[in-house]
């Protein structure tokens, strides 16, 4: 599918959001809140940014919404009805201007997913989603993707991936076939291009760690004493899960009566002190140093060995928004320092 | 593709006291199409519901032998089993399952079976003994030791009376020292201590043990004396669980996940984990 | 800086402290949170005007207690927050050994009457555009004030940043996590972010000291210090109490005065 490739002008770009927007498309987009960029609806496809390095909350909640009904329950004079909200429509959505790291982090997230036992929810938003990504012709000192298996100019999980060249446009890779279907659709606004090289566009980030090189060194770390003191300054908030692509945790439950309400699922983080106390008051993971080595183990050891990716995609979003500067890149390369190479 | 969250809906066919705060219920399909595509295998667990109240993790407490039904005994701890406690026979609750991995119950036939069990942990290795005893020519010798705190903290005691007589299988029960009353024909002591007197042989033996974390701790090491391989012996881990299929992340013991690759360990397997539970 | 780093070396050196919490330098220029526990530790302690983050959060935390006695570098806001913790029976034995630093001059407040006149003495400071905020919205029609918040708090996914972040809620059990009953609705949705945030503000009203760590936190850019801030403008106004400056006050919203305005309470 890579093979066709198009060029975009910034302002036949602006008329294709506008048009998807006036055919009530749900589009979302970068827009600006303070000082800080969110994805969010577009009403107006004026206010979508383009100057942003990263959004400070990731798109995962398209495919995992921050509450989400999973099912509803009404007692009538027959009994309990259970109403099942998978059966509901999901309208069409679009989201534009994630970073390569985003989408390749959605496509992870999927397949956590779908892996084993399918989760029918996420899989199912996916199919109503369209994602044009955005390469990034710059980055910041968070960024770390190139050591985390995918980079600044990554098609993988895209449907569309922009690249804004020169001239004021944007080369154009069509990644699947809804992508071709959008690009059919919209056919006047694009023009066939040569294949063009397009690495001299696109940001440098550094490659700091080599993952499974991390992997194989986090493998015997479970005892280390390494843990205590990288987690001393972590406060247990769960900024850096809720603003990860790739943090996929949540808690379920009940809001209502007896008789009629609703069962939700919602965003819940390894972080937190309660995420894993027994009902006897037991923890197996009492303190923030557990959990601290939970976040890191989960992501570089565990879902590689059981899922087969890394857990982290190195977008950054975590060291940007934790309060206590828990920076994950510096950590990890510490880790790579700190632990003994196996094997 | 199907709502892994959505619930059957099951009616409380039998409710029993077991002990303070304990309660075993007979749970059955409140729909027909349901309790025809239900089954299940021994070890597996589910979630129960309150609507309104929440979920709580259990596990099936009844044999796959016995169709139609499922059973599940609870103590009254949280706010979702305070919630069951409260309803009767008659009353519908949720339930969604099976989930999780099962005893290899095939895999044991023609062995020796010793079930090892103390307080409120039988009913994992109830649904067992059940399946093992449905099926008693698979097997070689039964036996269940059985030990709570005290004489009103046995759970099943008239299934126990029933064991107790039976000629197929060997019931041992006991109590915690001060635990016992007047009338109490069992043993005294503690579950470790009592199977280190009964001298279990290893040979051509499965032991399954469940039971609170002290009792686990100090039940292997005995096993272990008798020559037990950790091969021979089985448990059940708990850990706090909301999903049950592997996807909220919340009872993972390392890369391991309890509700996906247990509740059913090897002690051999228990050794390779951290003790993150 | 070095007066500061000296004075950790001596108080680890005599070991009257075994941590000195304080910041260090950071990623990408800002400072974190640093625990000085030896001489090295100590030489890497910083102190100026990016130091915003309240330290006396880690007052609590079981890891730093574990150390043993502590010393803390404290802005006028973290002074605040040891006498708002104090008049919360929040240290059992003693206080910690609190440093502030004026002009490259250490000085130890090691008890209650220095601890309050230090904070009586330095005034919160907020910075101009906090102040007009604050304005802004008081000066508001209810239901524009109401639209503000419901627009803000749509973008809360109750990370509880701004609760972690907290030095006054240092609960170990927060009333959001009680579910008999559960008083506050789980789900981060519209009524969820209300319910979590009125109680939030309620819980803080008269106790928040003002120094805004819960809006730096906030990853989602909600400036939710506005609400305690504004909280505890109104128990000032109304009871003329204001925390942080006496380590014995009565709570303001959790104690009762028989000569109290209010005609329902007697
Ligand atoms: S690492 Fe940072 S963002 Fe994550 S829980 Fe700890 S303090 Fe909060
Ligand atoms: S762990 Fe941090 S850097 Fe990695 S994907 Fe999540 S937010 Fe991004
Ligand atoms: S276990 Fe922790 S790091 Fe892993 S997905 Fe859950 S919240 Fe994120
Ligand atoms: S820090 Fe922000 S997003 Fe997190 S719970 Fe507080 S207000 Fe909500
Ligand atoms: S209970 Fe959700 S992952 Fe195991």
């Amino acid at each position: 599918m890579t093979s066709t490739t198009y060029t975009l002008t910034h302002d036949n770009l602006n008329a294709l959001l506008r048009a998807l927007v006036a055919a009530g498309k749900q589009l979302h987009a970068p827009q600006r809140v303070g000082p800080k960029v969110f994805f969010k609806p577009v009403n107006d496809a004026a206010t979508i940014v383009f100057d942003y390095v990263q959004t400070a909350e990731s798109p995962k909640s398209l495919l995992f919404p921050k509450a989400e009904f999973l099912v509803s329950y009404r007692q009538n004079s027959e009994g309990m009805v259970v109403t099942d909200h998978l059966q509901k429509e999901i309208p069409e959505m679009i989201l534009f201007g994630s970073r390569p790291c985003d989408a390749a982090a959605l496509s992870r997230f999927v397949q956590f997913f779908a892996d084993g036992h399918a989760d029918a929810m996420v899989t199912q938003r996916r199919r109503a989603l369209t994602i044009i990504s955005m390469s990034c012709i710059a980055s910041d000192p968070a960024c770390f993707c190139t050591s985390c298996g995918s980079s600044p100019g990554d098609t993988t999980g895209s449907d569309l991936l922009l690249t804004p060249i020169s001239n004021g446009r944007y080369l154009v890779d069509v990644v699947t076939e809804k992508g071709q279907s959008l690009v059919a659709a919209n056919e006047a606004l694009f023009e066939q291009a040569p294949t063009i090289v397009k690495d001299s566009y696109l940001a440098t980030v550094e490659a700091v760690f080599t993952p499974e090189e991390i992997t194989k060194r986090l493998a015997t770390s479970f005892n280390d004493p390494i843990w205590k003191n990288a987690s001393l300054r972590c406060i247990g908030c769960g900024a850096c899960a809720y603003v990860c692509p790739t943090c996929s945790c949540f808690t379920i439950e009940d809001e209502g009566n007896d008789r009629t309400g609703d069962r939700l699922r919602c965003w819940d983080s390894c972080a937190f002190a309660l995420f894993t106390v027994h009902t006897t008051g037991h923890n197996p993971r009492p303190t923030q140093t557990e959990r601290w080595r939970q976040r890191v183990m989960h992501k570089f050891s565990y879902l590689p060995e059981t899922n087969h990716f890394l857990g982290c995609v190195g977008c950054g979003r975590c060291s940007r928004a934790c309060p206590a500067d828990m920076n994950l890149k510096e950590q990890i390369i510490a880790i790579a320092e700190l632990l003994p190479a196996i094997g | 593709m199907e709502n892994t969250y959505k619930p059957y809906l099951m009616r409380i066919e039998r409710a029993i006291d077991e002990a303070p705060g304990v309660k075993t219920f007979r749970l059955a399909f409140a729909n027909d199409d349901d309790r025809a595509r239900f089954s299940f295998k021994t070890g597996q667990f589910g979630e129960y519901s309150v609507f309104g109240e929440g979920e709580s993790t259990f596990c099936i407490a009844s044999s796959p032998t016995r169709d139609g039904y499922i059973e599940c005994t609870f103590r009254q701890a949280g706010r979702v089993t305070s919630a069951l406690a409260r309803k009767e026979e008659g009353d519908t609750i949720g339930f969604r399952g099976p989930y999780g991995n099962i005893f290899p119950i095939e895999a044991w036939t023609g062995k020796n079976l010793l079930f090892v069990a103390g307080g409120i942990a039988l009913p994992p290795l109830r649904s067992v003994i059940w399946n093992a005893l449905d099926l008693r020519s698979n097997f070689k010798d039964i036996t269940v030791l059985y030990g709570a705190r005290s004489v009103a903290d046995l759970v099943y005691k008239q299934e126990l009376d029933e064991w107790g007589k039976r000629s197929d299988m060997k019931l041992v029960t006991t109590v915690d020292p001060g635990g016992e009353t007047a009338d109490w024909k069992g043993s005294v002591g503690f579950v470790p201590a009592v199977l280190e007197k009964m001298a279990p042989s290893p040979e051509n033996t499965i032991a399954i043990v469940c039971g609170p974390p002290v009792m686990i701790k100090y039940t292997f090491p005995v096993l272990e004396k008798f020559n037990f391989t950790p091969d021979q012996i089985f448990t059940t881990l708990e850990n706090r669980m909301k999903c049950g299929v592997g996807k909220c992340g919340r009872c993972t013991v390392g890369p391991v996940y309890v509700c996906k690759d247990g509740p059913v360990f090897t002690y051999r397997q228990l050794q390779s984990l951290p003790a993150e539970y | 800086m070095q007066s500061l780093q000296h004075k950790a070396a001596e108080l680890l050196g005599s070991n009257r402290a075994s941590v000195v919490i304080g910041y260090a330098e950071g990623s990408d220029g800002r400072v974190r949170p640093h625990f000085a526990r030896t001489n090295d530790d100590a030489k890497a302690l910083v102190w100026d005007q990016r130091c915003k983050q309240n330290l006396a959060v880690y007052l609590t935390k079981h890891e730093i207690k574990e150390m043993g006695p502590a010393a803390i570098i404290a802005s006028p806001a973290v002074v605040r927050t040891i006498v708002q913790m104090a008049s919360e029976q929040q240290f059992v034995r003693s206080f910690p050994i609190t440093l502030v630093v004026d002009n490259d001059q250490v000085t130890e407040l090691n008890d209650g009457p220095s601890l309050e006149a230090f904070a009586t003495s330095h005034p919160v400071l907020f910075p101009s555009h906090v102040t007009k905020e604050v304005e802004d919205l008081a000066a508001m029609s209810v239901a524009d004030r109401f639209a503000f918040w419901q627009e803000e708090f749509s973008r809360c996914f109750k990370c509880y940043a701004c609760r972690s972040a907290c030095p006054l809620c240092y609960c170990t059990k927060c009333i959001t996590e009680s579910n008999q009953p559960q008083w506050v609705t789980v789900a981060p949705h519209a009524l969820g972010n209300f319910e979590w945030h009125l109680n939030r503000a309620m819980h803080l009203a008269g106790r928040c000291i003002q120094c805004g760590s819960c809006t730096l936190a906030c990853p989602a850019g909600i400036p939710i210090a506005l609400l305690t801030i504004e909280a505890s403008n109104i128990v000032q106004r109304e009871f003329g109490y204001q925390p942080g400056i006496k380590a014995d006050a009565p709570a303001a919203l959790s104690s009762f005065r028989v000569e109290d305005k209010e005609a329902f309470i007697r």
